[in-house]
């Protein structure tokens, strides 16, 4: 059952093969026996299945949705009511939100079953889910290995098989980037398309959620779901939400690739440019014609965003003060030692290290010189994609330099670790939407083709990626031991 | 040396919106402490701001009133300080594109007017309240107030004494509850404000290091706060200190401003965008939208009432000080249609008098503005005399009867019956023969005692213009 899509066990449990009661309980078995992987904070045992039974009812009264009774995963960054919502740190760990977030309410209303909250780093601060108070999530295909981050628990679960899908959230690449480590599909949907509401802010301007996958097919799916207005969150966008599936088969002949030639450069590992490469060949059979497009700003992606994220989150973490929940230091002397010592042992260092650079960064004198600067570099980086966007249909490339690197191996390097994101975050700072799917192998490690879209092209994004698996089997893929 | 004082008034006006400014709570007052903060009051983790429409329709109002230009696009920033009412560790408020730009505002000191600079007026969200008592050393946090959408209206350096300062609070005052955009509740905080003093020689370009007196919420505490700290810089300098640039707060019990912090101990706000709320996009339809929804403003209505009521300067401030106030006033105009004079005297003599004995305003009037008619028509058709009407009008005060009701009641009618007023002025005059012969001798004061024992005899009810004459035409010479 644990090898079937979401799509394929939709069919199976309306056709009464099997109940989401012991598609439930298959799945909490396998979260024991795989516990090793680290994947998940919390299991909802009971409450998954109480929603599997509610959902089995659903299904035998004939009003089942696509998702009713599918057991999902949820990233620890978004609310759910009663449950613990760690956010992946401490300061967090007795934390239970008293509401649901968006996404979260309208998964139950799907009849969804969730199976618990995921592992991530702290505060989706991390590029390898190394960063979590809750020890690090190990990678599925090579134990010695990440799984990527910040949203390594979700893409282990899906990988292994944990869970049928999982949701993320990618401020600089966090679906995508463990999505390409962990060899399965990962959305990144236009900022906007879904609510941020009940969703922990790391950067709200960046922050956006989105469905990891098995298939694209799964993803279409999940995003039918999430994606939507929400009157809570004043920068989700009120506009239509087509239908995900329906154009998933349609020809793409005619496609317009453009391949964005600093995607391409020195520090892409020449293995990785291969496996790309011949992804953008099965492409060129399936009738698409290829171009090459500059986006001469793209390099300076990291720095800019390696500004205005920290810069956000510096305001976005200070409500964790240790005055109304979360972690309060012991027997405070008064309220600057109140604040000091439940913030100082509260966060893990990176969480410190970016409230750090973000203050700095918008501290009277250096505003101009840092933030300001960088808000006119993500102005011409979205620019650039404007421009290319107006010539190409989709951008393609690689989701990362490398396949997944080991556990420990940037962990004393912060720029290091930042730089596996570098040809992620320039999605994030224009907002646009874009995917991850696996395309091939380097060093037995599973490797991500990038697919970029313009905004709100959502649907096309799915259309592209899932012709390819339609071709190729890489998704199909399972690491060793999962079986 | 002569000094010339220098300040300038930030006025913090909570608006009359139901709800809170980013959220669906209500703001009403009073209630249970935190029993009026959702999560997103709380800042619980996830939650996201929603601005409140009608907080912006408010401030709209606000500035057409003053004639100020309104951005066309403005920006929520926040401004980063930990403090523990404040939830999120950051105020949501306007920085550097505020949604009310220049303005202006006419003020009146000592017959002469003097126009007064309004900077900016800006949105942003009030914090919550710490409660330093009854924790047994510690504090508790009340966040009712947390989210209440704030008008932080800011003054140009331009006024030149506390009398003028607290002049153009009570204009900002006045028109903020013209507007319908505060109710101007000063005990409750709805209305404060933080006074910028500095002080420098007379004649003197520069301003002098200026002292931030934060928190006045009285009309009297700004005077009081702004003359006080005048007096301390000047003290200061003329003992060659220096005036240090500070934040203080004005303590009303022992009528001195206190040191708050430094500027050197000042946060450093790191302003910036918030990432959460959208630009305010403001069209011209909305401005217009606005200025239609404008009532007669105060100057405006003042003028009229003097042009229209013939009443001089104080008697329009008066009168147009409270738009509720004028609302009655011409309201009694028109229902008793009775002579203008009359019912501005009553209004602004008697009435005013006994709300003010009584510490209520006008809507808390016991008399409404109908019965309030009802009785001024009975003292213009000579049904009862002035003396008699203020017996009317302390009963309609104690009860819901009309002052016609009243009148039959308690047998008030002045007797207009010649005949009837006749016998009585006989009986007085058979009754005192002393008095009579005195006043036939030349003593006129006698005159009076005729009249009172008359008024006496017929319980005041007798018209005292026909008492008069018929006296003076009985008691001839």
């Amino acid at each position: 059952m644990h090898n079937q899509t979401i799509a394929e066990l939709a069919k199976g449990l309306q056709a009464g093969e099997f109940s989401s009661q012991e598609l439930t309980t298959a799945h909490l078995a396998r979260i024991k026996q795989h516990s090793g992987l680290n994947c998940f904070i919390t299991v909802t045992e009971v409450e998954a299945l109480a929603q599997a039974k509610i959902a089995d009812q659903l299904i035998s009264d004939g009003k089942a949705g696509p998702l009713t009774g599918i057991p999902l995963a949820h990233k620890d960054i978004f609310c759910t009511q009663g449950i613990k919502t760690s956010c992946g740190s401490k300061m967090l760990d007795n934390f239970q939100a008293p509401y649901n977030a968006t996404v979260i309410e309208r998964f139950n209303q799907a009849g969804a079953v969730t199976l618990g909250k995921l592992n991530m780093d702290e505060f989706a601060m991390g590029s390898s889910n190394e960063t979590s108070f809750f020890g690090p999530v190990k990678n599925p295909w090579d134990h010695s290995a990440v799984p990527g981050g910040s949203s390594g628990g979700s893409a282990c679960a899906v990988a292994a098989r944990l869970a049928v899908g999982a949701t993320g959230t990618d401020t600089g690449g966090s679906i995508r980037q463990p999505a390409a480590f962990c060899g399965i599909t990962g959305l990144k949907p236009t900022y906007g398309r879904v609510s941020r509401y009940g969703m922990i802010a790391f950067a709200s301007s960046l922050d956006q959620g989105g469905p990891m996958t098995r298939t694209v097919e799964d993803a279409a799916l999940m995003l039918q779901t999430m994606a939507g207005f929400d009157s809570r969150d004043s920068t989700s966008v009120d506009k239509p939400v087509p239908d995900y599936s329906t154009g998933l088969n349609d020809s793409l002949a005619g496609l317009k690739i453009g391949l964005p030639k600093e995607f391409f450069g020195d520090n892409l590992n020449t293995q990785m440019a291969q496996v790309v490469e011949e992804a953008i060949a099965e492409y060129t059979r399936l009738g698409a014609e290829v171009v090459e497009v500059s986006m001469p700003n793209i390099n300076l992606s990291i720095p800019a965003y390696y500004i205005i994220a920290p810069a956000e989150c510096s305001a976005n973490l200070s409500r964790f003060d240790g005055v109304r929940y979360g972690h309060r230091c012991e027997a405070p002397e008064d309220l600057n030692d109140l604040y000091i010592r439940s913030r100082g042992e509260g966060f893990g260092s990176e969480v410190k290290r970016r409230i750090l650079i973000g203050t700095y960064a918008l501290s009277t004198g250096y505003y101009d010189a840092y933030y300001l600067q960088a808000q006119k570099i993500r102005r011409l980086i979205s620019d650039d994609f404007k421009k290319v966007l107006s010539e190409v249909d989709v951008l393609m490339g690689p989701v990362t330099p490398t396949p997944a690197f080991g556990l420990g191996e940037k962990t004393g390097d912060p720029i290091e670790m930042y730089l596996s994101d570098m040809y992620t975050i320039a999605v994030n700072l224009a907002g646009l939407p874009a995917l991850s799917i696996p395309a091939g192998f380097v060093d037995q490690k599973p490797v991500g083709l990038q697919i970029i879209g313009n905004y709100f092209d959502e649907a096309r994004l799915l259309n592209v990626a899932h012709r390819f698996q339609q071709e190729t089997d890489w998704h199909q893929q399972a690491p060793a031991g999962i079986e | 040396m002569e000094w010339e004082t220098v300040i300038g008034l930030e006025i913090h006006a909570q608006l009359a919106t139901k709800s809170k400014i980013f959220s669906g709570a209500s703001t009403a007052y009073g209630a249970e402490p935190n029993t009026q903060a959702c999560a997103v009051d709380l800042g619980l983790p996830g939650v996201l701001p929603v601005l409140n429409e009608q907080a912006v329709h408010l401030a709209l109002r606000f500035g057409v009133a003053i004639g100020a230009e309104i951005a066309p696009y403005s920006v929520f920033s926040r401004k980063n300080y930990f403090y523990p009412d404040l939830p999120k560790g950051y105020q949501i408020s306007q920085f550097e594109l505020p949604i009310v730009g220049q303005g202006v505002l006419d003020i009146e000191v000592e017959g002469e007017t003097k126009r007064i600079g309004v900077t900016r007026a800006h949105l942003e969200e009030d914090a919550g309240k710490s409660l330093h008592e009854d924790f047994q050393g510690l504090s508790g946090i009340d966040l009712n107030r947390a989210g209440t959408p704030l008008l932080e209206i800011v003054s140009e350096p331009d006024m030149r004494s506390a009398k003028e300062a607290v002049a153009y609070m009570k204009k900002i005052h006045t028109l903020v509850r013209y507007l319908g955009i505060c109710d101007g509740n000063m005990q409750e905080g709805s209305f404060r404000c933080d006074a910028n003093v500095s002080v420098r020689p007379k004649g003197q370009a520069e301003f002098g290091t200026r002292a931030e007196v934060k928190n006045l919420n009285s009309f009297r505490f700004v005077e009081k706060a702004i003359n006080y700290e005048v007096e301390r810089q000047i003290d200061r300098i003329e003992s060659g200190l220096s005036v240090v640039q500070e934040t203080r707060l004005y303590d009303s019990d022992l009528d001195e401003t206190r040191s708050m912090r430094s500027k050197e101990e000042a946060n450093d706000y790191r302003y910036f965008p918030d990432p959460d709320l959208l630009p305010v996009v403001i069209t011209e339809a909305l401005i217009e939208q606005a200025r239609g929804e404008l009532p007669e403003l105060p100057d405006a209505k003042k003028l009229r009432f003097k042009e229209q009521y013939g009443v001089d300067e104080e008697t329009a401030v008066l009168l147009t000080h409270s738009k509720d106030t004028a609302d009655y006033y011409e309201a009694v105009i028109s229902a008793s249609g009775c002579e203008v004079k009359l019912c501005t005297n009553w209004v602004t003599g008697h009435l005013a008098g006994a709300l003010n004995k009584d510490g209520l305003d006008i809507t808390q009037s016991p008399i409404g503005h109908a019965r309030f008619a009802g009785l001024l028509a009975r003292i213009a058709d000579n049904t009862i005399s002035g003396k008699i009407a203020k017996q009317v009008f302390e009963a309609l005060w104690h009860s819901d009867q009309t002052a016609d009701e009243i009148i039959d009641q308690k047998g008030l009618k002045q007797i207009t019956d010649t005949g009837a007023i006749e016998a009585i002025i006989d009986e007085v005059i058979a009754n005192n023969a002393g008095q009579v012969e005195q006043y036939l001798s030349g003593k006129d004061k006698v005159f009076g005692f005729f009249v009172g024992q008359v008024m006496k005899l017929t319980q005041g009810k007798a018209n005292p213009g026909e008492v008069n004459a018929m006296l003076k035409e009985k008691l001839k010479r």
